[in-house]
């Protein structure tokens, strides 16, 4: 809006001229009229998160994100990504004169020389695996809340997108150093690279620039590690937040709220007080993590060398479902018409995590589907009414962590004092009866919890007070509001869906229970 | 809307998003009730706000004494314990306290946004698709072979711009995943060059050796990489076919296990079992390294070796197949099945 009125005279005037709120009033003043930010900024400044513990999980993801940019700015100015042979003479005694790539030396010394460089390096390694992990549990309560639902499930797969490439990048990143096991992991890597059929050997020769390991890979991994995944990820993650801001939060029912309206406190200054300190105390204990929890002690494992090998060989923790399944795949390579497919290789490599990639990305729309469900939804549901789907989660979480557990297969014969043939063959059967009897399990466990009595129900304290005669009575509590949560009764999935014609968007007041979608 | 509105009331109190809650006369306010006697979390905070502020500052005072103690700890160049854990104390002391902050003592409410929808009017649907479908025609269907000319150079462009993209990224594979340095009379060194007598190892003894002559870089190794067992005193012979292969008992397969080209580093020498540790194929040795256990598709491949006059092992001919993990141009499943019968 142009500020037509006359210039004011003296500085007094001006100020008068500025209304109640001085300097402020005037930079508002200067920026709305250069881009028009007052009327949309004072709605993103009341724009109302609800509050739940678990709508944090996804914050974490974000804030041990900003731990990785910023320790892994730090990281890039001592790391060569460079496989030139040297030798070492610094102050880690134990591989002084060892030969070694430049790599593995630049990650020693700012490890070792450089100052803070450790807690650096293990912050950076311990955001990273509590980035994925955080990724992991957020998705998890997305899904079993049904938060994916229309008109949310672009974000879903874009957050899909990111879990992916947050793998990927973790890959990347452990790879690095070029340590005993990160280049195991490399080699491990091309041989899957190899394993594709028809393409595979052109593939792994354009990556590695000829024959394995060569001199560029790790020239390679890190310009992708440090800069063309990062601009990916942080383009996604500015689009996963871009919608939640346009689509708004989706909220538990409760005491006022509906499918048209959010409840719970707002961005200034309490959401950003909170967020701000959360960001803080997830740096704290990254740093903390960094600091006393080693990580990767990569001069234990020493320089990588084709040759060499230590036992007990296992990839970061998010690699573990890729590394089990191949443990635990019987041995079917096929040889025909002068042609090699080595499924051994081909099916839990890269078919298992496709297919299971494809199936949680197409679950919104299976689930439409299926349920006939195409309405909006804002309120999510509690998992157990939704035992199919509650199942089908489930499930798939108990398939992944059991063929997360078959990674460690040498370890538990080992540990248990059993042959590895068992433990193998246990895996085996495990990874098909676990995600069956788990999802069963669940399912049940759903249905018979629904009709529990007094389910949505807060529990109400008991008072226990002796009498005069010395007797013990157990009284309940008076009750306190909100104990009784009718919203919280679950919504029938409609059958026909008719959306009325929205009115014109203004402050409704909130009548619990009210849906504008009709069925 | 009051303070008093949210107090103990039990509905959420509406935000005032814009001028039309405020009025049009009044003057805007930015003001927000502070504490909600509803929710019995709160209800602590709400009645003694003072004590809160005191917890806060508790918490902000440790935090600044731990980032200072984290710059201390930098300048005297102290163990990483000791900046991790000043860093610790100090960031998450300050995030504490600010959470506390937000969450007893800032406009709690709750409050009630109401949700915009994202839907536009049919009206406006129906005018972006004729947009879309109308404006498309003209390009289409008026003016096919502009359209079909443009398409078919942004379309060649793409795919000749893949082939620099690709291409340019290393040779094409060739006959390398077939051919290691070893061949006939290739002498047997270890890792420091030395070569191996006929008397240097016992039996049950293992070695990693490499052709000699070959300078020794990482790609180099990667495929020659070649494990030497002394499995008894007398020659071996493994299968049928490899008579002269073993002698004394020293045989000598590939390194690289067939299932994902890991070093197959392990020797369990009761079993005479050689171990993957990667997935825990494992290979007898003196059966020809046929896969015993884990995931392992084939044997790994043995090279034939000899003594020269001398006393000193060679190769009598280089590997007669590719080895490592499988690929597609890869033709046989490989000589042990061949010419085990």
């Amino acid at each position: 809006m142009a500020m037509t009125q006359r210039r004011p005279r003296t500085r007094r005037e001006a100020q008068r001229a500025q209304g109640p709120f001085g300097r402020v009033q005037r930079l508002v003043d200067e920026l709305d009229d250069r881009v028009g930010i007052a009327k949309g900024g004072r709605v993103f400044l009341d724009k109302i998160f609800p509050d739940h513990w678990s709508f944090m999980l996804g914050e974490i993801a974000l804030y041990s994100f900003v731990v990785l940019l910023a320790t892994g700015v730090f990281l890039t100015l001592y790391y060569v990504p460079s496989a030139t042979i040297v030798v070492y003479h610094g102050v880690y005694k134990p591989l002084d004169g060892q030969k070694m790539s430049e790599a593995y030396r630049s990650s020693i010394t700012l490890s070792f020389s450089v100052r803070a460089g450790l807690l650096m390096r293990q912050m950076h390694h311990w955001a990273a695996d509590i980035f994925i992990g955080s990724i992991v549990v957020h998705m998890a309560r997305i899904f079993f809340t049904g938060a994916f639902r229309k008109p949310r499930e672009l974000n879903w797969t874009i957050g899909i997108a990111l879990l992916s490439l947050a793998i990927l990048n973790g890959f990347l990143g452990y790879s690095l150093p070029d340590d005993l096991i990160s280049g195991t992991g490399i080699r491990i890597a091309y041989s899957i690279l190899l394993s594709i059929p028809f393409v595979g050997s052109y593939l792994g020769s354009f990556l590695f620039g000829g024959a394995y390991p060569g001199t560029v890979i790790l020239e390679r991994f890190y310009i992708i590690h440090v800069l063309i995944l990062p601009l990916v990820i942080m383009g996604l993650i500015g689009a996963h937040l871009g919608l939640l801001v346009r689509q708004k939060h989706t909220q538990f029912p409760g005491r006022g709220r509906t499918e048209d309206n959010v409840v719970g406190s707002p961005m200034y200054p309490t959401f950003m007080a909170k967020t701000t300190g959360f960001l803080l105390m997830v740096t704290g204990i990254t740093g903390a993590l960094g600091g006393w929890a080693q990580i990767n002690p990569i001069w234990q494992f020493g320089p990588y060398q084709p040759p060499k090998i230590s036992y007990a060989v296992q990839p970061d923790w998010y690699m573990g479902f890729l590394d089990g399944a191949l443990r635990i795949m019987p041995s079917w390579e096929w040889t025909a018409w002068g042609h090699t497919i080595p499924w051994e290789v081909v099916l839990p490599a890269l078919v298992f995590p496709g297919l299971v990639f494809t199936l949680c990305g197409a679950w919104p729309g299976l689930e439409r589907k299926f349920t006939k469900d195409y309405a909006l939804h804002n309120l999510l549901d509690r998992p157990r009414d939704r035992p199919k789907r509650t199942a089908a989660g489930a499930a798939m979480l108990s398939l992944l962590f059991t063929v997360f557990a078959a990674s460690s297969t040498d370890v538990l014969a080992s540990y248990f004092n059993v042959s590895l043939n068992s433990v193998l063959w246990f895996f085996r059967i495990a990874v098909i009866l676990v995600p069956i009897v788990t999802g069963l399990i669940t399912w049940r466990i759903c249905i018979e919890l629904q009709h529990l009595p007094g389910a949505v129900q807060r529990k109400r304290a008991m008072v226990v007070s002796r009498t005069a005669d010395g007797e013990y009575v157990a009284v309940q509590a008076a009750p306190r509001p909100g104990d009784v949560h009718v919203e919280l009764a679950p919504e029938p999935v409609p059958v026909r869906i008719d959306l009325e014609p929205e009115p014109a968007a203004t402050v409704v007041t909130p009548e619990p229970g009210i849906r504008r979608v009709s069925r | 809307m009051t303070p008093e509105d949210s107090l103990g009331a039990g509905d959420p109190g509406a935000l005032a998003t814009d001028g039309h809650a405020a009025g049009d006369g009044e003057r805007p306010t930015g003001v927000l009730p502070v504490a909600s006697m509803d929710d019995p979390h709160l209800q602590d905070a709400a009645r003694y706000p003072r004590r809160v502020e005191g917890i806060v500052a508790l918490f902000f005072v440790l935090g600044i004494l731990g980032v200072c103690a984290f710059g201390a700890a930098y300048v005297e160049n102290a163990d990483t314990q000791v900046l991790a854990a000043s860093l610790a104390v100090g960031l998450f002391c300050l995030g504490f306290g600010l959470t506390a902050w937000g969450k007893y003592l800032m406009p709690q409410g709750p409050f009630v946004e109401a949700r915009h929808p994202l839907a536009s009017s049919k009206r406006d649907r129906e005018a972006m698709a004729a947009a879309l479908v109308e404006r498309t025609g003209v390009v289409v269907k008026r003016r096919k072979m502009l359209g079909g000319l443009l398409a078919t150079g942004m379309g060649i462009f793409g795919i000749v711009a893949v082939f620099p993209l690709l291409r340019s990224l290393g040779p094409k594979p060739g006959s390398s995943l077939f051919r290691t340095n070893w061949k006939k009379g290739s002498l047997l060194v270890d890792a420091t060059g030395k070569p191996v007598h006929r008397t240097d190892m016992q039996v049950g003894g293992l070695l990693t050796v490499f052709p000699k002559g070959t300078e020794t870089t990482a790609t180099k190794e990667a495929v020659d990489q070649t494990v030497l067992v002394r499995v008894q005193s007398t020659p071996l012979v493994t299968m049928k076919g490899r008579t002269d292969w073993a002698p004394d008992g020293y045989v000598a397969y590939s390194k690289v296990c067939t299932h994902l080209g890991c070093p197959v580093g392990l020797y369990e020498q009761e079993l005479e079992l050689l171990v993957c540790p990667c997935h825990q194929s494992m290979f007898n040795v003196r059966d020809g390294a046929f896969p015993q256990f884990g995931p392992a598709p084939r044997p790994l491949p043995q090279l034939p070796i000899y003594f020269d006059g001398t006393g000193y092992l060679r190769a009598r001919a280089g590997y007669d197949q590719p080895v490592g993990p499988g690929f597609w141009e890869r033709t046989t499943q490989g000589n042990g099945k061949a010419s085990a019968t």
